[in-house]
């Protein structure tokens, strides 16, 4: 008797299992999840998320990979300083915190796929990565808008922060 | 023993779970009458298979159902003002409801028709009537906002209209009344043989969807009704029912139904576009306005036209014939092929169908039974196609479906039924609940209806719902229509009345449907698509607040130096460029509505402050876990006082 409960019983669960998931069908929150759990589970540091150093997370997004040149692309930069000027300084001013932190110096303290991902995905972003998730605290809980920004326009504004 | 009963009643949970989970698993199918509530269940999340465009009556509206769930998913600001919407309040839509006779805040709206192209729905636009300052007004489905008005001269009571041609040549729009063409003082006794009647045809820019109204035709002054342009083999006509060919001008209910036949016009509009083309109009002053709200700008127009090119079907041979059909006929409406008219005689014990091949004979080989005011009368009895013999009591509109059967609505008998085009046979019939007017099959008044749902729409309520007070909304019953009888699923409440509704697959339109307007193609000309650019200039007593707005706060959000007397203009951008992230705004003792601002819109509100203090403006719309704190405050200070103008956020 008892091993044959021991038998059945899984079966059920799975059956009952199966059943909700179709039930649910496959819309949600699917592969967003990425290397972010890994180092900067916040251990309660004393460091305000705005001034803690983490250039190892590339965050939670389409970016997994950028390389910067050396050299800065000056063009490029004034481009992303024109979708910054339009679509961001409603909330960031570049060298001081406003309703958001202030952008001056950020690839000292974030990767740069973590910048971009935090301007293409921030609803996920706030979700699901220790830092922008402490980040929404500190800033009162005021969530970063997602403006739609295409990838090559966040890449600019990345160039634009560099000059900063 | 207990392993045994153990088992027993595993496998049957087992079979209970594996037969649940099958149930969920497959939509409807198999046993057609128990399960109504499941063949109109859209689950959370999911879509519906149809969208609905249900015309608002006396509402002036157009709302927008999901079909079959009958869920409200939008009501469209048309011809009414809409203090939600801002439609009709802000500076951008008000000339939108502009007419020669001012501003009108309300119309009466009928007859929503989708455009078409080869006889079938695309799903561009949809056009609509209003009723009572003759309009005609055009329905954007990629905003889903109302792109275009435009009045319509020399007609009264736009009843007729509004209906699209097979490729959307024309939205041809009839008047209801006869009245003097040109207006003039005169008895009104002397109305018989002095009252004209005007059919416009609005032609279509197929980039841009802009009307303009190409000509008109002019035609006795009697009362037409409803309407349908031909297809497929009868593309290039119009069908228009009359009644009140007795001409009376009082006591129509009894002086209107002397005439044991009123007419059917048939409009020949291709030859129109010859005697157009070979300059035989006349050129009439006249007056209308054309309304255009430019999707770039956020900004609408309003243009007073002077001029329309005239076709008189009293002078001009071939343009129009009365095909004679019993008792003050109400719907007219063509079936698929084109080769049948259908008058839905509201007096008449029979459905009257003509033969559009009989009609063409009859005009060849000039079988006319006299004329009317210059216009011939062709024979009854040669331009019968069928006699749909006592379906019941007050028909009033026709659909089809794409299996050659039609579908016709009784007022009186309250009932839809169903019956064979060709062989006129009735195949079935079922109640309505009550006193049903129009009824709408998707594409059911094209080339390819989509036989899946019917919907009937009802002129009386009473007992369908909880009461509330005297007035009830009014009730539309969704059927199934895909068997051999029809199957009532499903009962919803509308808005106003509606009259005639159109319905599309949502997959023709749901994936071009905007989401942002793109900040860098605002080009609304006071626009502040950069914070940098926030300000504000006095000019005399007019002030001008160029504002901000994103999650969560307004820029700027203190104000001073404004006075009493002052004229503020608040133009304010919403920065945000994510779906559905509207804004709101309400100023404190403004005198008019709130504004509900896009993404990447621009709108303008106007406040004339009349007391000293300091009064707040907030967001209305819940944007953000900070909305509330979305707000700000004016300084409102003496009109001989001196306090400079500043504005600031966050100093």
């Amino acid at each position: 008797m008892k091993t044959l409960a021991k038998f059945i019983l899984p079966v059920l669960g799975f059956l009952i299992l199966s059943c909700g998931g179709s039930g649910e069908g496959d819309s949600s929150s699917s592969s967003t999840t990425s290397g972010a759990e890994t180092s900067t589970e916040s251990p309660k540091s004393k460091v305000k998320a705005s001034e803690r150093i983490d250039l190892e997370n590339k965050g939670v997004g389409p970016v997994t990979s950028v390389t910067l040149d050396p050299e800065i692309d000056r063009k490029l930069a004034v481009e992303g300083k024109k979708v910054f000027d339009q679509m961001c300084i409603a909330c960031h001013k570049p060298d001081s915190k406003f309703i958001g932190p202030a952008p001056k110096d950020i690839l000292d303290r974030r990767s740069p796929e973590w910048v971009m991902n935090m301007i293409l995905n921030p609803e996920v972003m706030i979700k699901e990565d220790p830092l922008a998730k402490d980040l929404l605290m500190e800033f009162n809980g005021s969530p970063m808008a997602n403006q739609n920004l295409t990838e090559d326009q966040a890449r600019a504004i990345l160039e634009y922060f560099r000059t900063l | 023993m207990k392993t045994f009963n153990f088992l027993i009643l595993i496998s049957a949970a087992l079979v209970i779970g594996l037969t649940s989970c099958n149930n969920q698993g497959q939509k409807s199918s198999g046993a057609l009458t128990a399960n109504a509530a499941e063949r109109t269940y859209i689950p959370p999340g999911e879509y519906d298979e149809f969208y609905g465009f249900l015309s608002g009556g006396f509402s002036g509206q157009l709302s927008v159902y999901g079909i079959p769930s009958g869920r409200l998913l939008k009501v469209i600001p048309v011809f009414s003002q809409d203090p939600e919407k801002a439609y009709g309040y802000n500076e951008e839509t008000k000339p939108m409801l502009n007419t020669t006779h001012g501003f009108i805040p309300w119309d009466d709206t009928h007859h929503p028709d989708i455009s078409q192209t080869n006889g079938e729905l695309d799903g561009r636009w949809v056009f609509m009537n209003g009723n009572n300052t003759p309009r005609v007004a055009r329905i954007d489905l990629e905003t889903f906002e109302t792109a275009e008005i435009i009045e319509l001269p020399n007609s009264a009571g736009n009843h007729s209209s509004a209906f699209v041609t097979e490729n959307t040549e024309y939205v041809i729009a009839g008047t209801r009344f006869g009245i003097p063409i040109p207006q003039k003082d005169m008895p009104i006794a002397d109305r018989k043989g002095n009252f004209g009647a005007s059919f416009s045809f609005l032609s279509v820019d197929q980039d841009n969807g802009e009307m303009d109204l190409s000509f008109q035709i002019r035609v006795p002054g009697f009362d037409y009704d409803l309407a349908h342009p031909g297809r497929g083999k009868s593309h290039g006509w119009y069908f228009v029912t009359t009644y009140n060919t007795e001409e009376a001008h009082t006591l129509l209910e009894v002086n209107a139904s002397q005439n044991d036949k009123d007419f059917i016009a048939a409009i020949n509009w291709k030859k129109a576009e010859e005697y157009i083309e070979n300059g035989d109009f006349t050129t009439e002053a006249t007056e209308y306005a054309h309304n255009i709200y430019d999707e770039h700008t956020h900004t609408a127009t309003s243009t007073i036209k002077k001029e329309v090119r005239v076709l008189d079907a009293r002078e001009l041979p071939g343009l129009v014939y009365f095909l004679p059909t019993p008792k003050s006929p109400h719907g007219c409406d063509v079936d698929p092929t084109g080769e049948y008219i259908v008058g839905n005689g509201k007096l008449s014990a029979d459905l009257t169908v003509h033969s559009f091949s009989k009609m063409l004979d009859a005009i060849e080989n000039e079988k006319f039974d006299g004329e009317a005011y210059g216009i011939p009368i062709l024979n009854f009895e040669d331009v019968l196609g069928g006699t749909v013999v006592q379906p019941g009591l007050g028909p009033l509109h026709t659909e089809f479906d794409n299996n050659g059967n039609a579908y016709t609505t009784f007022f009186i008998s309250s009932e839809v039924v169903k019956w064979k085009v060709g062989t006129w046979e009735i195949l079935d019939r079922k109640p309505t609940y009550y006193s049903v007017g129009h009824l709408s099959i998707p594409g059911g008044n094209s080339q390819k209806p989509w036989g899946k749902y019917m919907v009937a729409m009802n002129k009386i309520t009473k007992d369908r719902y909880l009461p509330t007070g005297p007035e009830m909304n009014h009730s539309a019953q969704l059927y199934d229509i895909t068997g051999d009888k029809m199957e009532l699923l499903l009962d919803f409440p509308t808005i106003g009345e509606p009259h005639y509704a159109s319905m599309i697959p949502a997959d023709m339109i749901m994936s071009k449907s905007k989401k942002i307007y793109k900040l860098a193609e605002n080009e609304h000309p006071h626009a502040t698509t950069n914070d940098g650019d926030v300000r504000i200039e006095r000019d005399g007593n007019n002030v001008h607040i160029y504002m901000t707005m994103i999650r969560s706060h307004l820029n700027p959000d203190n104000i001073e130096g404004i006075k009493v007397g002052d004229k503020v203009y608040f133009h304010i951008t919403n920065l945000e460029q994510d779906f559905d992230v509207p804004h709101g705004f309400a100023m404190m003792g403004a005198n008019n509505s709130e504004l509900l601002i896009m993404p990447g819109q621009t709108e303008t509100m106007v406040w004339e402050p009349k007391k000293v203090g300091i009064w707040p403006f907030y967001c209305t719309d819940f944007c953000s876990a900070l909305h509330q704190e979305m707000q700000g405050l004016i300084r409102v200070s003496p009109a001989d006082s001196d306090v400079e103008l500043s504005w600031s956020l966050g100093e």
